[in-house]
Formats: structure tokens, C-alpha cells, sequence
């Protein structure tokens, strides 16, 4: 499929990498030379210098072709103005735009409206929905949810003393006294499908599949404590700690802001009237202690700066914060960054590229396309929902039969049907109309149900 | 350096060579001459050794290519190719000694088109194919070949807009579509369906199959390299023009042939390059024309033979319909300019591009105005478009390197001890994969007189000019083989 991406930052380059593995032939706009010349350096892309909202640079990336387009560059306005112009000069195109601005979120139904407008992405609001469920239910590393939020894979450690270490998953079971799946485990860097004889190993991350409903009593059998957040302290006052702490409050959390600009605190502090602003720089160890850092239940660093945000989150680690998460955005996780003890990890341009990425196989293949795509582990590895439809292959057949007919590195790892979540065993089969979650670490993406069998 | 990620690019190129050696013997074995046969099937067998033993080694390395990786696997691709190419000349024993084989075969796939042969005729048919042949392949270029052929771009990313950036020619190579491979289909798609029509206008004008097959590869590659001693003196009026313009066709970029198939006529009307090259060539054809007119009987004759000899000249084919050696020196020294300038960006030709050229004026008349006003913001402009301060300044030392090597070429050869204009005019024609050059390498004359340092000196020009230097010369920089840079 013809893609164009205006926008060459870090979203965009996350969009490039993922698309151009997928094989689509890709257009990328920037006004910056230097950064497109990088891109066609690294990917089999063409490259069109210029402002993406003017018709000549549209004409040049040959929108006519296209099928989608997905703006996003850092301004908001110059988003929707390129997306209005190219549908304006392609009535059949797709548009996709970035916009994070909270001042647009009111107007944001009207906007896909008027500007006709497929889908619009906003990071950092994916990235504090995506930390609020992580605070709502701490001690998980990473949630995901799927079918309709009946079932969720989370992300733990297998740490010292863990009842889960040196367990064999055909015991797991007996271990937990549910019925939960090891969908995924990431051993040394190294993400793999596990099978029934993988024993857990300290250190491991794994990846668990399991229902909504019994998420809370596998924390108990685990031995995390479950206390509610009543206290969060978020370190910078960008848009992601606006929208988190909109939600914080919504929940009656008690938030606390640290900013260093004094502007932005100001601003702040206007928008959000029950929050307290602290104008302070967040990197001082002693004002984060003078402002409460052994006390708060929860430390979220949010500054736009990766480095500071690890060792501020390192900082609360060692004062005994609970609960931490860290947004690292711009360096690559390539494992390195798991192993430091900064809790959770969440990387806005990765969460909203995977929902593009998801978008785009949609329209690719309009029936028997995932529903919900999620990359775990780093991005080693994607858990994909499916509905079976008429064209789904083996339906009713248990899965003991299929063994042999997986591809390899393949797990169905969860089948609802009619609202009952299953945790497959070997007697299980899926009928039509089931929702089939699916978890592979295969290079080619799985575009369809069927692509999963031989 | 990944050694093995190179070994592996120039193993493929090895042994499509030896695919494309499969014509030739299959001429061989049509014409019956057992040593030619025997000689081609030695070759492919040298050929299948190297070529799999390099592939072997690259067995297991990783996949990494960068800018390094890409310069360096072209200029050795260029050099194995032409060394293996040879074989079949030497073994056959038509070309005796192998550093002029070798000589021979670097200035086939340069696109060339000089020529150690006293006797082109006394060859046998199936040599006459693949020196013929080599001009078709180089002219487009193998590594570009290599990227429309093999699959896989996906998993190597952009890696391979490496290697075509260090084979095609001109100062900016960009895509014209997403994927490298689909672009190199794309040329190589034209480059096809220009050569047919070469092929086809050239067998209405009664040309024989074979003679049009060969004039028509080296007409594509702006080659050079005839099968009559004559050149193209032998045949016919109709058939020379023909020649002429699709010598003239083939010096244009590609990618504005791209662009009329999309129908972007006004892009390619408004293109300043392709002005420049029609005017260049124009003015040079009425003043040649002019100058000789005294020489032929009427003004069609002499009208004719300019704009062969121009047009041939200056998209750096090389070949000749009369001895221009006979002309007035005014028409000598304009032919010479234009072995400079060479033809544009993109497509078949040599020397300097008429893009360079053209960015180099408007370098000068910036420098002009710099002068006069010292705090004048000027970018320069081409197509109506700023060109980076990169492109330019790329091409500045593109102009610096290339002087330097030219006089060092013209001072080591200088050593067999002819004139100053043969010395002089055998560099710049090689330089430029032209062909012939003036007095004693003119055009009715060959390469044969120089000593075979000089053969591997000229053979290494024409490499130089055809990869455009940076290849070549990246592959002798000590830097680029240390293992700590």
C-alpha cells in the first residue's frame, strides 16, 4: 500500500521502521533534509523535501496515489491542514493526524468530522491512559487489554523469592491455583514463546495472559500488596502529565507536579485547579524529598528528557517508592533499559505507532484483519485479536490437533467466547464468532487469522 | 568494513557476469569454432569458482551496508568483472596479451570504447558480441541490474541506495518510486525498451541482425565500440542518423523519460539540464558545421557529419563516420571541449555531466557576486529549486580531484614518449569513456601503440571515470580498511 508519513520526528521514524518491515511502499515528508537523507539511508523509502501542507510538496510524494496519509509533524494545525489539502486533492485517501494539543480535545469529534479525518492519534493521552491503568493496578509491569477489556496480558518480573521461580509452566496452574498463560517470556534480551517444559527463571519478564477477573487474586497468590494509589508525584509539566493527572484527579488521587518553568507552571496551575504545582527543578534530590518523594505511593517521571527521567525514577527506587513509572522516548529499548530498576517503562510514539500500524493492516485486509494489536515485549514480539469468521481454518477442532499445523513461534493464548474468557488447553477449540488472541514473535506480520497455520 | 557483506555483493555480480557469458558461447557454438567455445566454457568455470567461493565466505556474516560498504563492493565489483570478462578474448587467443585484454574489457563495461585492436574484423563474431554486449551492460550499470533482480530489499532496508548511488552516475541520485528495486526495474525498463527501438529502427534501415544487434548495444551504452574498421563509416545516410539520435536519446537523464510516462511534460520541457545539453549540442553542430562546410560538397553533407561527430563526442559514444583528425583545428578544439563536458546526470554517458557543469557556472557567478556584495545570501538554484550547499560543494571537489588525476594520468603515460596531444587527449578521452582521442589514438587510429603501464594506467581512468572516482579511490585509502577508525 502507498503510505505517506509528513513528519519525520521521532513518531514518524518509529512509523517508517515498523511500516517499511511490513513492505508498504512509503512516501516520508520533512522540511529537514538531513533527517529524511538518514531515513533513506536505514529504509527502502522515497523521500520528498518541503512543507507537507502545501500542494506542490503533496504533489511531489504523489498523493494522488496514495492510500493513507499520517501527519505528524510537532505542530497541530500544520497536521490538519495537510491532511485537509491532500484529501481535498484525494477524495479516496485515508488521513491520519496527530493531535496532542489538550486545547483541540473538545473539539476533536468535530474535527474528524469536518476535516474527514480516518483516525487521530494523540500520544501522549495514549501514554497517560496507558499509566493510569498501570497505577490502577500496580505491580504490573505493562498492561494490555483486549476483547473488549474482558482479557489483559500483563507484564511481571520474576523476582527473588517469587513463588513463580523455577516453575515449570505445566505447573503453573497448581503454583497460582488459576488458570493463567505464559504468553511470552524475555530472557536475556532474547523475547521467546515458551512451551509447556520452559522453566521460569529469576530475572525473567514475562508476559501473562490472563481474565480481567482474576488479575487481582493472581497479584494475592503472588505476594504483591495491593494498595490503592492515593498519592502520585509526577516529575514535568508536559502534556502527558496534564492528561495523567486529569485522570489522577477524576480518580481522587492526590497529584503533585514538579516543573521547572515557571510559565508552564503558571499555566498549569490555572488548567489544573486541584493539583499541586510545584515550580522546582525535579532533577534536585533534596526538593524531591522536601516535597514528599519517601511518601508519595507513586513516582512517575515524565520530563522530556530520557536520561533524567531513568535516574530520577533510579532516585525513587532507592528511597522506596512503591510504585514508578518512567516515559522514555527517544532512546531505543533494545533490553538495555529493563534491566535498571525504574518500574514500568512507557514510550508514547511506540504505543501510538502500533495503533497506525494496527489501522493500516485493517484497511489492507477489510475482513479477517486483527482488531486490537498490541507489541509487547520491547516490540519482539505482537499480540494480535482476531474474530474467527467463516474463512477461519479449523473451527471446532481442539488444539491438540493443530500442534503441527502452527507456524512456528505462534501461541494462541486466550479464546472469549460469548463473553467467557478460556484459557486454551489442549481440549480446546474455538467456534465461529470467537475472539482468538494470538502472540507471535515471527519478522513477518500476521496479517490474518490464517496466517498462523502452514 | 564487512568484509563479508562485500564478498557477498561481488560474488553475485561474478557470476551474473557469467550468466550474461552464455550469449557469446551461444554464438560460439552457432558460428562451429571449437576454441572459441572451448574458451568461453573456461571462463564461466573460473567464474563459477570465484564467484561461489566468494559467496561462500560471505556465508553467515551479517547483513550491515553502509556508505563504506556500498563504495567499496562497486569499485570491486567493477574490477572483478572486467578481469573475469577478459578471460574470454585472452583464452580464445584472439587478444594475446591478457593486460590488453583486460584494457579491452575495462573500456567495454566503462562504455568506452577504445580499443587496442589494429583489426576489429579479424575477430570472431562471438567476441565481437560480448565487447559489443559489455558496452549494454556497463552503461546502465550491473550493480543497478543486481538491484532490480534479486529480492530482499525489505529485510537489508535502504542499504542499497549505497551501490546505486556509487554506480550511477551524476552529483544527486535519488529514487523514483518507494522501493529501490521497483526504480531499478523502472531504468532498466526504459534502458530495454529504448534499446529495442534502436534495434528495430536499425534493421528497417537494412542494417544485418548481428551488426545491428552490437551498433545498438553500443549506441545504448554510448559504448563506442564498432565491428567494421571503419566504424560506422560503412553504412548508410539513414542508418548514421539513426544512430545519431538515439546516441543523443541515450545521453539524456532516465528519469526524464520517467517522467513523460507519468506525463509530466512540463517538468521535463522546463528541465535546465536537458536545455543545456540540446544547446550545447546544437551550438556545437552549427559552428562545427560551418567550420567543415568548405570541406564537404554540399551543406547537408557537412551538417550531417557534425552532428554525428558532435553528438557522438559529447554523450561520449565514440563512434565515426569520417576521420575527423582531417578537420580544421577550431572544430578539433570544440570536439575536445565536449569530451569534458560529457552527457547528463542519469543516463548512459560519461564525463563531467552537463549538471555538474551547469552547477559549476552558477558556482562561478555566485563567487562573481559574492564579490561585489559581500553579504548577499545566495543559494544556488536549479530546476527552481535551491541545491544544497552539500551538492555543491561535492561538486567542486568532484572538479579538484578530477584535475588531479588527469594531469597525473597525462604525466605517467607521457612516459612512452608521444605527443602532447595524443598524451593528452588519450587521457581525457578514456577519462571520459569516450574512445578515440586526437593524432595518434584519432579516430581511424587505436591504443595499441602505448606500453602496458600505460594500458593499466588508461584502463584505471576509465574505471575511475565511469564509477566517478570515489569508489575507486575509497578502495585505495588505507582509512577504509583499518579495522580502528
Amino acid at each position: 500500500m502507498r503510505i505517506i508519513i509528513a513528519g519525520d520526528g521521532k513518531v514518524g521514524l518509529a512509523l517508517t521502521r515498523l511500516l517499511s518491515q511490513e513492505g508498504h511502499d512509503l512516501v516520508t515528508i520533512d522540511s529537514n533534509r538531513a533527517v529524511l537523507e538518514r531515513d533513506m539511508q536505514q529504509f527502502d523509502v522515497m523521500t520528498v523535501v518541503g512543507n507537507c501542507a502545501t500542494m506542490a510538496t503533496l504533489n511531489e510524494a504523489k498523493v494522488q496515489q496514495a492510500e493513507v496519509l499520517i501527519a505528524a509533524t510537532s505542530a497541530d494545525e500544520i497536521n490538519l491542514l495537510c491532511c485537509l489539502t491532500a484529501r481535498k486533492m484525494n477524495p479516496t485517501l485515508h488521513t491520519i493526524a496527530r493531535v496532542r494539543s489538550p486545547e483541540y480535545r473538545e473539539q476533536l469529534y468535530m474535527m474528524r468530522g469536518e476535516f474527514g479525518l480516518s483516525l487521530i492519534i494523540n500520544p501522549e493521552r495514549e501514554a497517560a491512559k496507558e499509566i493510569f491503568r498501570l497505577l490502577q493496578l500496580p505491580g504490573f509491569l505493562k498492561r494490555e487489554t483486549f476483547a473488549k477489556g474482558r482479557v489483559e496480558i500483563v507484564e511481571l518480573r520474576v523476582l527473588e523469592r517469587s513463588p513463580l521461580e523455577n516453575v515449570i509452566l505445566n505447573h503453573l496452574p497448581h503454583v497460582l491455583g488459576c488458570k493463567v498463560l505464559v504468553c511470552a517470556v524475555i530472557r536475556d534480551g532474547h523475547a521467546l514463546i515458551p512451551s509447556g517444559d520452559t522453566m521460569l527463571r529469576r530475572g525473567d519478564h514475562i508476559y501473562v495472559t490472563a481474565p480481567v477477573t482474576v488479575l487481582s487474586y493472581l497479584m494475592k497468590r503472588l505476594g504483591i500488596t495491593q494498595k490503592k494509589i492515593r498519592h502520585a508525584m509526577l516529575i514535568g509539566g508536559g502534556r502527558v502529565s496534564y492528561y495523567l493527572a486529569q485522570m489522577l484527579i477524576g480518580a481522587d488521587v492526590r497529584v503533585k507536579i514538579i516543573e521547572n518553568n515557571p510559565q508552564r507552571s503558571e499555566q498549569l496551575a490555572q488548567m489544573l485547579p486541584e493539583a499541586a504545582i510545584i515550580c522546582a527543578d525535579g532533577a534536585n534530590q533534596e526538593i524531591l524529598e522536601a516535597e514528599g518523594l519517601n511518601e508519595t505511593d507513586a513516582l512517575v517521571t515524565l520530563t522530556g528528557i530520557d536520561e533524567q527521567n531513568i535516574i530520577t525514577s533510579m532516585v525513587g527506587n532507592a528511597k522506596g517508592v512503591p510504585h514508578i513509572v518512567t516515559k522514555v522516548n527517544r532512546i531505543m529499548t533494545t533490553g538495555m533499559v529493563e534491566t535498571l530498576p525504574i518500574g514500568s517503562v512507557v514510550s508514547p510514539k511506540e504505543l501510538c505507532s502500533a495503533n497506525i500500524v494496527q489501522y493500516v493492516r485493517a484497511m489492507q485486509h477489510q475482513t479477517g484483519a486483527a482488531v486490537t494489536l498490541h507489541r509487547i515485549a520491547d516490540g519482539r514480539a505482537e499480540a494480535l485479536e482476531f474474530i474467527v469468521n467463516k474463512q477461519s481454518k479449523y473451527i471446532g477442532e481442539p488444539l491438540k490437533n493443530l500442534r503441527l499445523r502452527l507456524k512456528k513461534n505462534i501461541l494462541i493464548s486466550c479464546i472469549t467466547h460469548h463473553g467467557n474468557t478460556v484459557i486454551p488447553d489442549g481440549e480446546s477449540y474455538y467456534q465461529l464468532g470467537d475472539t482468538v488472541i494470538v502472540v507471535t514473535t515471527r519478522e513477518q506480520p500476521v496479517l490474518q487469522f490464517n496466517d498462523i497455520f502452514v | 568494513m564487512n568484509v563479508k557483506s562485500i564478498s557477498r555483493t561481488v560474488g553475485l555480480i561474478l557470476l551474473i557476469t557469467g550468466i550474461f557469458q552464455l550469449f557469446p558461447l551461444l554464438i560460439a557454438v552457432i558460428d562451429h569454432e571449437p576454441r572459441n567455445i572451448l574458451a568461453y566454457i573456461e571462463s564461466l568455470c573460473l567464474i563459477l569458482l570465484v564467484g561461489s567461493a566468494l559467496l561462500l565466505f560471505s556465508r553467515g556474516g551479517n547483513r550491515m551496508f553502509s556508505a563504506q560498504e556500498g563504495f567499496a563492493a562497486t569499485g570491486l565489483s567493477w574490477i572483478f568483472m572486467s578481469a573475469f570478462g577478459a578471460l574470454p578474448f585472452f583464452l580464445s587467443g584472439q587478444i594475446p596479451s591478457y593486460v590488453d585484454a583486460f584494457f579491452e574489457m575495462v573500456s567495454g563495461f566503462t562504455t568506452t570504447g577504445a580499443s587496442i585492436l589494429t583489426d576489429v574484423e579479424a575477430l570472431s563474431r562471438c567476441n565481437l558480441f560480448w565487447r559489443s554486449f559489455s558496452h549494454w551492460l556497463g552503461g546502465m550499470g550491473v550493480l543497478v541490474f543486481l538491484l532490480a533482480v534479486v529480492p530482499g530489499a525489505r529485510k537489508n532496508g535502504g542499504t542499497g541506495i549505497y551501490l546505486m548511488r556509487a554506480e550511477s552516475p551524476g552529483p544527486s541520485v535519488d529514487k523514483l518510486t518507494p522501493h529501490l528495486r521497483q526504480t531499478a526495474m523502472i531504468l532498466y525498463g526504459i534502458y530495454i525498451l529504448l534499446t529495442a527501438l534502436c534495434i528495430v529502427c536499425l534493421l528497417l534501415g537494412g542494417m544485418p541482425v548481428f551488426d545491428s544487434f552490437c551498433i545498438a548495444f553500443g549506441t545504448a551504452g554510448t559504448g563506442g565500440f564498432a565491428i567494421k574498421n571503419s566504424s560506422m563509416g560503412g553504412y548508410s545516410c539513414f542508418l548514421q542518423t539513426v544512430v545519431t539520435v538515439f546516441m543523443f536519446l541515450f545521453g539524456v537523464n532516465f528519469s526524464l523519460y520517467y517522467m513523460l510516462l507519468l506525463r509530466k511534460f512540463k517538468a521535463v520541457f522546463k528541465n535546465e539540464e536537458l536545455r543545456l545539453y540540446f544547446g550545447i549540442a546544437a551550438g556545437s553542430i552549427v559552428l562545427i558545421a560551418i567550420n567543415i562546410s568548405r570541406m564537404y560538397n554540399t551543406v547537408y553533407e557537412s551538417v550531417h557529419h557534425a552532428a554525428f561527430q558532435v553528438v557522438s563526442i559529447m554523450t561520449t559514444t565514440g563512434y565515426g563516420t569520417v576521420d575527423f583528425e582531417q578537420w580544421p583545428a577550431f572544430s578539433k578544439a570544440i570536439l575536445l571541449s565536449l569530451m569534458f563536458i560529457g552527457a547528463s546526470a542519469g543516463s548512459t554517458g560519461g564525463g563531467l555531466k552537463v549538471s555538474r557543469v551547469l552547477l559549476l557556472m552558477k558556482s562561478i557567478r555566485r563567487t562573481i557576486r559574492k564579490a561585489l556584495h559581500p553579504r548577499r545570501v545566495q543559494p544556488v538554484y536549479m530546476d527552481g529549486r535551491a541545491v544544497s550547499e552539500e551538492v555543491c560543494d561535492n561538486v567542486n571537489a568532484y572538479l579538484a580531484i578530477y584535475c588531479v588525476i588527469l594531469v597525473l594520468s597525462f604525466a605517467i603515460i607521457s612516459v612512452d614518449g608521444f605527443s602532447i596531444g595524443t598524451n593528452f587527449s588519450a587521457v581525457a578521452s578514456c577519462f571520459n569513456n569516450i574512445g578515440p582521442g586526437f593524432e595518434l589514438v584519432g579516430a581511424t587510429q587505436n591504443f595499441s601503440i602505448y606500453s602496458d603501464l600505460s594500458k593499466i594506467i588508461l584502463s584505471l581512468d576509465m574505471l575511475l571515470g565511469r564509477l566517478e572516482i570515489f569508489p575507486l579511490l575509497l578502495l585505495l585509502s588505507p582509512d577504509t580498511w583499518s579495522r580502528r577508525r
